[in-house]
């Protein structure tokens, strides 16, 4: 009986580690003046998956990749309900399960890993407690075997002191790190399958790269099976064997992982594959400086470790310069001490040929009107209990005080330059789509009549194809208002498509600046070549390469 | 800097109670001061001659200034003496002392029962929580904290000591008692206090976990296939600690200052009735004794649920 160690179950060894048959997904949903109703987020999607293999699961928000994915383990997120189909595990159909059944199953048979590992752990307790705790609870090992495995898993995924770091509380480790050991402790019991669900969404290219590339190993090493869900594209094209696209909780596509990436048959995942690339000629005045920063040193409160040391750099009038880094860099510090948030410890702001005061309290009206900020997260952004026209419609009476059918008319002007009809002014946020809340953001921007808006990540929380539209959305409104733009990005694929000039931020430094061709083109200095090939491209095998070629470390190690 | 984050929290917490409590003192000595009519007046009654009156200040001390009486009584209290009784001419301390054992002996009979108890309950009521287990504890702890406590003694006392004649109805406890009598004698009291304060703590602490049960990290305890009870114990219950102490913390002080009303219902010689008797005659220095040290447990006991929640975050406990 050379198969009894491997399979837990009596039964099957022959069929498919998962089978997931005409899968259907429900949930009740409350939306406001309206009765709840139920709503179909999965339907009628099938997959099987071998032992040893990946599967990618690649769609954007809403398409159902996680609901799909947690139903592996019979787990539904606030309310979520299975209500057609089978899901077979090892050959049995586990919706059949009772909650100890269920019990017995999680944690031990499939395992999931979550997009924040932050979040995740348990704060309160050391990692290690956590990292062996299902493997405990199942009886699986002794304490010293599950510590010891664990340690032997550290290593493997690459983290630091691999012998003490479970010694850890999770607030004392990165979230690169974090995310390391949480793909161990799915490791730990020993599962037939993982869930990973969006490892390395949260991560900054240059640790998810190390991430994507300890993941790939520890699958390869254990022979874990693995449904792999992301949103991007060239990141599953990493890891998986196989890919399927979904789109509104239906499947488009599914197919070997060279033929999506190649040889795409359906339209939906043709734009995905394509998205990237927008063509941005390259701007260079070489006019004026309508905003400059000299020097400028910041720290937050009394401490002494200053958050940006001596950065200095311009904007020229109807051009965009875009800010990027990884998180702890000081983008966005730099963006609070342009915008007078933060006084800066040294250095000064010049906008328009007059030096701003440093702090907020000191600048005019017009000073705060022609410069103007659109930040990440829009749905927090505004204000839930206006409609869209009070937002947009608030700079136009703050600033110009222009009021009642006038300003109805503007805010009219502004939703169709946002292209957005008129139909969306008695709107609440809520009832708004990602995007569309991130153009009523901008279209609160440019109400102000602006010369210069500061974009802090403005797409990052949004799909591809959304954030593209947003891009283009910018691009257009620069070209008829001849504004500025000040782009704070951790992505890559968003500065090319988008700046004219380029500062490249590390540690609080400013390490590479000048126009976008000249950033762009060797020779690099050693963080600049580590970002830019730290993204990830749409072709197999582009991982192993980048790997290969680095020369430094990420600062997340 | 210097010496561990959380030593020196913990410092600036101690530092500060101790200042609350001069505050405290300042202000007791202070109300006490604006009552109309003085001591004196209030000793010799309204027929007393305006000689007889000086004579009794200056025997007093009623003509010092006001800050320095507050500095001889602040003096006093801290090596011990708080002063003579004006009504009996008794030392103060002296007479309170053994009535504020009988307190905090009553307090921590109830506490030890209360306080487990609540504990219990809100785990086992976020555990089944909207459940029918649930609703029968919470709905049986809110109906017995929204009866008046004079009523639920009365009720008690009605039911055990008159009907069935198990327990006496009037808690008398003197020096030299044995410990199984005296625990009998206050069985009453302190199963009135238990009910009183057990429905806040119970709540709280329901809705502590229920918050805690919010988070992200008790689906991945979920997904390791743990029971909702151990996910309670392990992952909710660490986490809720600081909320779940600084309630009872509030409901433990309550226990000791609050007793007033249970006191004179079941005649316990105790702080409260001390009080209340030494109100009604006017008598000052008892008020203000007793009003310090009721400060000074409110202040004391918070400053035990500040300490713990310290301790309790290990963001506090171990640095990056």
């Amino acid at each position: 009986m050379p198969d009894a160690t491997q399979t837990r179950d009596s039964a099957s060894s022959t069929g498919p580690l998962l089978d997931i048959r005409n899968l259907r997904i429900e949930a009740t949903v409350y939306p406001p003046d309206e009765p709840p109703h139920d709503i179909t987020i999965v339907e009628d999607v099938s997959l099987q998956l071998e032992k040893g293999k990946v599967l990618g699961l690649i769609g954007e928000s809403g398409a159902g990749k996680s609901t799909i994915g947690l139903s592996a383990m019979a787990y539904g997120r606030g309310g979520v309900r299975i209500t057609g189909g089978e899901v077979l595990v090892n050959g049995r159909d586990i919706r059949q399960l009772n909650p100890r059944g269920l019990r017995h199953l999680r944690g031990r048979e499939v395992c999931y890993v979550a997009q924040s590992a932050a979040a995740a752990f348990n704060p309160a307790h050391r990692l290690m407690d956590q990292v062996v705790e299902a493997t405990l609870k199942h009886g699986l090992a002794s304490r010293a075997e599950a510590e010891e495995r664990a340690r032997e898993l550290f290593g493997k995924l690459g983290l630091p002191d691999p012998d003490n770091i479970g010694q850890r509380y999770p607030h004392q480790v990165s979230g690169g790190q974090l995310q390391r050991v949480m793909t161990a402790m799915a490791l730990c019991s020993e599962p037939d399958l993982i869930v990973f669900d969006e490892p390395t969404t949260a991560l900054d290219v240059t640790t998810q790269i190390d991430v994507l590339a300890a993941i790939k190993d520890a699958i390869r090493d254990t022979g874990v099976g693995a449904l792999y869900i992301t949103h991007d594209l060239a990141v599953v094209a990493q890891v998986s064997d196989e890919i399927m696209v979904l789109r509104h909780g239906k499947l488009v596509e599914q197919g070997e992982t060279r033929q999506i990436i190649e040889q795409p048959q359906e339209e939906y995942t043709r734009q995905l594959v394509s998205v990237r690339k927008i063509d941005h000629e390259e701007k260079s005045s070489g006019g004026k400086a309508i905003l400059a920063a000299k020097s400028i040193t910041a720290a937050y409160g009394s401490s002494t470790s200053d958050v940006l040391k001596e950065v200095s750099l311009e904007v020229r009038p109807g051009e965009t310069l875009a800010v990027v880094g990884e998180s702890g860099s000081g983008k966005s510090t730099l963006a609070r001490v342009i915008t007078g948030l933060l006084p800066p410890r040294r250095g000064s702001i010049e906008f328009d040929g007059r030096k701003l005061s440093k702090g907020l309290e000191g600048r005019s009206r017009d000073d705060l009107r022609e410069l103007q900020m659109i930040y990440q997260m829009a749905d927090v952004a505004m204000n839930p209990r206006h409609t869209v026209a009070t937002i947009i419609g608030r700079p136009l009476e703050f600033y110009f005080g222009i009021r009642g059918r006038e300003r109805d008319e503007r805010v009219a002007e502004l939703l169709d330059k946002i292209e957005m009809g008129e139909g969306f002014a008695d709107r609440y946020p809520a009832e708004l789509s990602g995007g569309q809340k991130q153009r009523v953001c901008i279209a609160r921007a440019l109400a102000a009549d602006p010369k210069v808006i500061i974009c802090d990540e403005v797409t990052s929380a949004l799909d591809p194809l959304v954030a593209h539209g947003i891009l283009d959305l910018l691009l257009q409104l620069q070209e008829e208002k001849q504004v500025s733009y000040l782009f704070i990005t951790h992505d890559l694929a968003t500065v090319k498509a988008i700046a004219d000039s380029i500062a490249v931020m590390y540690q609080g430094r400013l390490v590479r600046y000048g126009p976008k061709s000249e950033v762009l083109s060797p020779p690099f200095d050693d963080y600049t070549q580590l970002l830019l090939s730290s993204v990830p491209e749409m072709e197999v095998g582009w991982l192993e390469k980048a790997i290969s070629s680095r020369r430094m470390e990420s600062a997340g190690n | 800097m210097g010496g561990h984050p959380v030593i020196r929290l913990i410092a600036q917490r101690i530092a500060l109670g101790i200042l609350l409590l001069f505050a405290a003192s300042l202000l007791i000595f202070l109300g006490t001061e604006i009552l109309p009519g003085d001591v004196a007046s209030s000793i010799l009654g309204q027929a007393a001659t305006p000689q007889a009156l000086e004579n009794l200040r200056n025997e007093l001390g009623l003509n010092e200034p006001a800050y320095i009486r507050y500095f001889q009584w602040l003096g006093g209290v801290l090596t011990g003496d708080l002063g003579t009784a004006l009504s009996n001419r008794m030392d103060i301390a002296t007479s309170l002392w053994p009535r504020l054992k009988n307190t905090l002996f009553l307090a921590t009979c109830a506490a030890i029962v209360a306080v487990p108890l609540a504990i219990i309950l809100g785990l086992v009521a976020a555990r089944y929580k909207n459940g029918l287990v649930d609703r029968t504890i919470s709905g049986l702890a809110l109906s017995a904290t929204s009866l008046p406590e004079f009523f639920i003694g009365y009720v008690l006392m009605y039911f055990f000591a008159v009907y069935l004649g198990w327990l006496p109805s009037v808690s008398t406890v003197h020096e030299g008692m044995a410990f199984g009598d005296r625990l009998r004698a206050i069985a009453l009291p302190a199963t009135a206090l238990t009910l009183v304060v057990l429905a806040h703590m119970m709540r709280m602490t329901r809705a502590a976990i229920l918050n805690v049960m919010q988070s992200a990290y008790i689906e991945t305890a979920e997904l390791k296939g743990l029971s909702g009870s151990e996910i309670i114990r392990r992952h909710a219950l660490p986490n809720a600690i600081a909320p779940i102490v600084n309630v009872v913390v509030l409901n433990l002080a309550y226990l000791v200052v609050g007793v007033v009303v249970i006191e004179v219902i079941f005649v316990y010689p105790g702080m409260g009735q001390y009080l209340v008797d030494h109100v009604a005659r006017r008598d000052v220095p008892v008020v203000q004794a007793v009003g310090l040290i009721f400060a000074a447990v409110y202040i004391g006991l918070n400053l035990i649920a500040d300490v713990i929640s310290i301790l309790a975050n290990p963001r506090l406990r171990h640095r990056r």
